[in-house]
């Protein structure tokens, strides 16, 4: 009873705040209603027995984002109303909705009714995979390219986030003057490192692993950005770039290695699996950490003239 | 039903209410100061109070010691984040309330 009405109201509240989010006119409560939307997805995903994926939604998709958007917001200036008509806008809304709408239910009717996923096929080889817990194993053995492939993704991503704002010069601090943000840097940071290790470690048998570690690492080096004289990671320093590197490429080597040994495109041996799954974690967690500061930019970007105005 | 059952049940509820009436609140305060005071010291109580009905249930003492780090962890930065948000409407120049009930 009382599981059904947490689960109720969660998937009331869900499409609620999204359509709020959409709605708002002032930016500032659009983000703030985003984040608010982003800790619902969160239960909703701790709900449906997905703790790693709520622990990414919590880390990436709500904190932060919720603080590049934060970030965005302080050199934003309010939008304007919107020209176009109301009525037009909701003709459009609601034609795309039922599009979508269509599509998901098709989606969901054509899957088949009774089926068990690969739930089964997992658990049964779980012993040979090196680590307790399905999800990693999944991610770092049994599917170990489709987190290969995930790494590069995020390395253009970064690439990407570098060229458009390239500047990395040292914020100049207007809180220099301000104890208390820079004794929240000196507070957390510890806590922050003792979390991001303990998920790393956790993730061999429990929710937890490279992208969660990562994200609570980045989330600490955001706080250090704003609070202290920490510029972004500059692209053209070399120890970043081998730092941005550091996961791929280990992750290569060691799907490579057993081509040399007769063996198959990450095939790891049995005996060592965990071991290299660890190793390989460890530096994910070191570029997934600096991917993810790199998206966030120190110095609020120059003026953008716009033609035509004042 | 063991009297930790209805310990817990009455922490429970109890939070449950001083949240309610956090967000009370926040919603009927005159200005930004009070509402952060509503925000930041009710709903600490709250959750604390809610934090200790689930540790009497928790059965064990790591999941009742990473329970109050919860609690620990929000004291922490609703304590900064209150100070941060009532500096930046300072800083805008926004007004304290003077007393008198808004028309």
């Amino acid at each position: 009873m009382m599981d059904a009405l947490l689960d109720g109201g969660l998937a009331l509240s869900l499409p609620f705040l999204a359509w709020l989010v959409l709605h708002t006119e002032a930016l500032s409560q659009a983000v703030v209603l985003f984040v608010a939307m982003g800790l619902m997805s969160a239960l909703a995903w701790a709900r449906l027995e997905a703790p790693d994926i709520a622990l990414v939604e919590a880390a990436v998709g709500t904190g932060l984002t919720g603080a590049l958007l934060m970030h965005t917001l302080s050199w934003t200036e309010e939008s304007q109303a919107e020209t176009r008509t109301r009525s037009t806008r909701w003709l459009g809304d609601a034609l795309a909705a039922t599009v979508l709408t269509a599509v998901l239910g098709w989606a969901v009717l054509a899957l088949p009714l009774h089926s068990q996923g690969l739930g089964p096929m997992v658990k049964a080889r779980l012993e040979e995979s090196g680590v307790d817990h399905p999800v990693t194993a999944v991610l770092l053995n049994f599917r170990g390219y489709d987190t290969l492939l995930e790494i590069a993704v995020l390395l253009v991503a970064a690439l990407g986030a570098r060229a458009v704002n390239p500047r990395t010069e040292r914020p100049s601090l207007e809180t220099a003057d301000d104890p208390l943000t820079g004794e929240l840097f000196r507070m957390t940071t510890p806590s922050v490192l003792l979390l991001a290790g303990y998920l790393v470690w956790v993730g061999a048998h429990g929710p937890g692993g490279a992208f969660q570690a990562g994200a609570i690492l980045a989330g600490g080096g955001v706080v250090a950005i704003l609070t202290t004289r920490v510029g972004t990671p500059r692209m053209s320093s070399w120890q970043v770039r081998w730092a941005l590197l550091t996961g791929p490429l280990l992750f290569v080597g060691v799907a490579v290695a057993p081509l040399f040994s007769g063996g198959q495109l990450l095939e790891f041996p049995p005996r060592l699996a965990g071991t290299l799954i660890f190793i390989v974690e460890l530096a994910l967690t070191v570029s997934i950490t600096l991917v993810l500061l790199m998206f966030f930019p120190a110095v609020r970007p120059p003026k953008v003239e716009h033609e035509g105005t004042p | 039903m063991t009297v930790l059952n209805g310990l817990s049940a009455l922490f429970l509820i109890a939070g449950a209410g001083f949240c309610l009436a956090g967000t009370v609140g926040v919603l009927r305060f005159p200005d930004v100061y009070c509402r952060l005071h509503a925000l930041t010291k009710v709903d600490n109580l709250g959750l604390g109070l809610v934090v200790v009905g689930l540790a009497l249930e928790a059965g064990s003492w790591a999941t009742a010691l990473k329970l109050f780090l919860v609690w620990f962890f929000v004291l922490i930065s609703s304590a900064f984040t209150c100070q941060l948000i009532a500096r930046a409407a300072l800083r805008r120049g926004v007004g304290a309330w003077g007393g008198t009930r808004e028309p």
